[in-house]
């Protein structure tokens, strides 16, 4: 049997050890990019057991982890069509009327962007920077979260965004525009305004 | 002249979508102006890059699932490997 390969492909699946091994990983994935802790936890069940009914599928091309995210996409996609009417109503009717959060009324910055310093790029490299990703992300409104992951996480096109969530254009520019904003302020409060020389005005 | 707040979202519309001549001109226009402005549209790029780090896998922050979550998860697992035997033997 060790000498036949596809039954070596086969052995790399593990799936007494996936909870112990791909878990978090998994948990993590879904909950920045769905930002409801529950739901995270359903779907990485629901892509466990998935993934053990269809274990004779995996071809052993990819590694495990990214089969099983794979599989986990899968789910998040059905559940964002699943769930677009949940959307409170609120959050999407007419969001050029709601408070101007950024901007006073001349259109100028409330709250002037900061320099973040020559490289922000090495920040990158730091482990703790993702907790404050994470926290960020997760700290958005969910309809902000979800636009933002579905644009810059997932790399799909605006429009494919529009027909997964049944927005318009415009409701998604605006989202987009909303949670970057966020997101920048969120980071620039909580990361790079405590890093040296992050402060300059 | 353009205000920060209209540049801004342009700024944000950029990186979804070509913008038309008149719309980045004045934009140009602007950034060209405003001291405030090119930083966030720093800010903006350092996102997407961070995005697409994280897409990657690069960034594992300190999420985990909670002890019940696992608990049950194990459960379904266990559950289910009961109900479906491998198929390995019928081959």
């Amino acid at each position: 049997m060790k000498n036949n390969p596809s039954n070596e492909m086969r052995q790399a699946l593990n799936p007494e050890t996936w909870l112990k091994d791909h878990g978090d990983y998994l948990f993590r994935y879904a909950l920045v990019r769905l930002r409801d802790k529950t739901v995270a936890e359903e779907l990485v069940q629901e892509t466990f057991l998935a993934a053990l009914k269809g274990k004779e599928q995996f071809k052993g091309h990819a590694s495990e982890r990214t089969w099983l995210v794979g599989i986990l996409k899968h789910k998040m996609m059905d559940y964002f069509r699943k769930s677009r009417q949940e959307i409170p109503v609120s959050s999407l009717t007419s969001p050029e009327e709601s408070p101007e959060e950024f901007f006073d009324r001349n259109g100028k910055w409330k709250e002037q962007p900061s320099h973040w310093g020559n490289d922000p790029r090495e920040t990158l490299e730091k482990k703790e920077f993702w907790n404050t990703f994470e926290a960020c992300m997760t700290g958005m409104p969910g309809h902000l979260s979800k636009a933002f992951a579905l644009r810059e996480i997932e790399e799909l096109e605006s429009e494919e965004i529009c027909n997964l969530l049944k927005i318009s254009s415009t409701n998604l520019n605006v989202s987009l525009f909303r949670a970057r904003t966020r997101l920048a302020r969120c980071l620039e409060k909580n990361w790079f305004g405590t890093s040296p020389g992050g402060k300059k005005v | 002249m353009m205000t920060c707040e209209q540049a801004a979202r342009l700024l944000s519309d950029s990186l979804d979508r070509p913008l038309p001549l008149r719309q980045r001109i004045p934009l140009r226009m602007h950034l060209l102006m405003c001291k405030l402005c090119p930083r966030f549209l720093r800010q903006l790029l350092f996102l997407r890059e961070a995005a697409k780090k994280y897409a990657e896998g690069e960034g594992e922050g300190e999420f985990s699932l909670s002890p019940d979550a696992r608990e049950r998860i194990k459960r379904s697992l266990a559950h289910q490997s009961k109900e479906v035997p491998s198929r390995k033997n019928e081959k």
